[in-house]
């Protein structure tokens, strides 16, 4: 054994006591277990929001891609820092609607807004079809983590049954309360050991930051920047923008919306999260550190590229503590999907059907239904597929497609009817699940498309369908029901 | 929508327009490719704008007044 396998271990067991510890006597009704009895202040929304986003893709997918595609990473940063500046006009409604309306999750709010329980429904499974990969990432991430800093002493499955179960245990006992106090903790190491891997890296190998960058431009000439086709400036600016829209549309980063105490907490995280966005450039740095010390990794191996070049520079125990930041980006998040995962099915799939629950037997049931999500995603998960950036990509690609629906609810005048945000969503959604399914781009489906069009992120279409057909049906409803429009 | 608003489109704008005119590495600023400085400066320039936006908004003037 080495020393890296007991300070993994360690973290996953303050993980699952401090998760369990977080109920402190409290009484978990629905409002406290899924939504932290609306009662966080700053900096614990802070935590969750960053948490959140701040997850296994941050730590693997992040260096993975500067270590295997080089300048198309940047749009990584890009992206963080506009959902945070959309997020201060965007929440404090959102928030305002949740508190006034005792919502508990994403589907509750388009429900009420739109006046439609099939609605509701139809966002709750959008939204579980797109938790249910970004829980497979986590939980991929994980057993990647810890098979890798354990030196391939613990297989990935064991690892990943073994934090299934004790996020699933701390889901069940504490609620979102166990995601918060968790998050503290990994927020925390996780800055630190970035920030230290960003700069040691470097220094350790090329003797600093430009003489690794211009190391790797001698090598790889035009690395650093986008190429000129493919991954263009027009494939950046689309996905920039498209993952930006549907950065709030993931059931748990919106019901994580819920938690706080008071507006005011999203206008001040606006301007102090943007910043903590610049910890992304030191993950940057230590993939790129990697692309001459480790090369050779491709595909899903390129993901391994932060903690192989770790592996070369440091000795087992510090593995370890890189291994343990990594358990907790994947257990926090992992927590948070699983609490939003479980209420929508118990909230918004069932309940509509059963008129007599209450919201205690609600509670009851997102208990319960808790640990079987996480075994339906422990089943995805041991079933192999893509590499790990591809697969948030798809989930991120179906709840971009209920931005729409929801910033025209906010509006004082709705221009979309309950009938045309449906239609808009499963017109979009389905596009998504056909171009996915049969592997296109815009090239391969408009070849007459001029070059630079070419690139745009296929997710425009879809979009761009979904307004449409909303934006259609919603004056065909209005005339049908002889609404002026 | 109080004009100080518009203000926040400029790192938007800085991020999705730029990489078509500054697709460079050299020269390095601060040791980084050029690009990528480029993008740092404007998550830099989002922070302040945003703090220049919440101190001028007078929705907040509670919230600091506490």
């Amino acid at each position: 054994m080495n020393a890296a396998l007991p300070i993994i271990a360690l973290a996953v067991l303050v993980a699952l006591g401090l998760g369990l510890l977080a109920r402190k006597g409290r009484d978990m009704d629905l409002e406290q277990w899924s939504v932290g009895g609306r009662g966080f202040g700053t900096l614990l929304v802070f935590l969750l929001l960053a948490g959140e986003v701040y997850t296994t893709f941050t730590f693997l997918g992040a260096s993975g891609w500067a270590y295997g595609k080089g300048g198309p990473t940047y749009y990584i940063l890009c992206y963080l820092t506009l959902i945070y500046l959309i997020s201060y006009w965007l929440l404090p409604p959102v928030w305002r609607y949740a508190k006034e309306h005792r919502l508990y999750s994403q589907p509750d709010f388009f429900r009420a807004k739109y006046d439609s329980p099939a609605l509701g429904i139809l966002v709750a499974l959008v939204g579980i079809v797109a938790l249910v990969p970004y829980m497979v990432l986590q939980l991929k991430g994980l057993g990647i983590i810890v098979s890798t800093a354990s030196y391939g002493e613990v297989s990935p499955n064991v690892a990943i049954w073994i934090g299934a179960a004790a996020v699933t245990a701390y889901v069940m006992v504490s609620g979102v309360r166990g995601s918060a106090w968790n998050a503290v903790i990994k927020d925390v190491l996780i800055l630190a050991v970035v920030v230290f891997l960003g700069l040691y890296l470097p220094y350790h190998f090329y003797g600093g930051i430009e003489p690794m960058f211009r190391a790797i431009e001698a090598e790889k000439p035009g690395f650093l920047a986008l190429p000129a086709t493919g991954q263009s400036a027009t494939w950046f600016a689309s996905t920039t923008l498209l993952t930006a829209l549907g950065g709030w549309m993931y059931p748990h980063i919106f019901g994580s919306v819920y938690t706080a105490r008071d507006p005011h907490v999203f206008r001040r995280n606006a301007v102090l999260l943007p910043l903590y966005q610049l910890m992304l450039l030191f993950v940057f740095f230590a993939g790129f550190a990697a692309v001459l010390q480790v090369p050779g990794l491709k595909g899903a191996d390129a993901d391994l590229a932060l903690f192989k070049v770790s592996i070369e520079a440091f000795p087992p125990w510090f593995v370890g503590v890189i291994g343990a930041t990594g358990v907790f980006t994947a257990l926090v998040p992992g927590s948070m999907i699983l609490i939003s995962g479980a209420t929508l099915i118990a909230n918004n799939l069932y309940r509509p059907f059963r008129p007599e629950a209450t919201d205690a037997s609600t509670a009851r049931l997102a208990k319960i239904v808790a640990p079987l999500l996480a075994l339906v995603c422990v089943a995805f998960t041991l079933h192999g597929g893509e590499t790990i950036v591809q697969l948030l990509l798809v989930s991120y690609a179906f709840v971009t497609q209920l931005f729409p629906a929801l910033l025209t609810s906010l509006f004082a005048r709705n221009p979309l009817t309950r009938e045309g945000a449906a239609a808009g969503m499963v017109v979009g959604v389905g596009t998504v699940a056909l171009i996915t399914a049969g592997g296109y781009s815009l090239a391969g489906l408009f070849p007459f498309l001029p070059g630079a069009l070419k690139d745009l992120n296929v997710g425009v279409v879809a979009l761009g369908l979904n307004v449409a057909v909303a934006l259609a049906v919603s004056l065909a409803t209005r005339r049908a029901a002889g609404v002026p429009s | 929508m109080r004009p100080m608003n518009l203000l926040a489109l400029l790192p938007v704008l800085g991020m999705l327009i730029g990489p078509f005119f500054l697709n460079r590495v050299e020269p390095y600023v601060l040791g980084m490719p050029f690009l990528l400085a480029w993008l740092v400066g404007c998550t830099l320039a989002t922070a302040l704008v945003m703090g220049v936006i919440y101190l001028t908004d007078p929705e907040n003037r509670d919230a600091n007044a506490k």
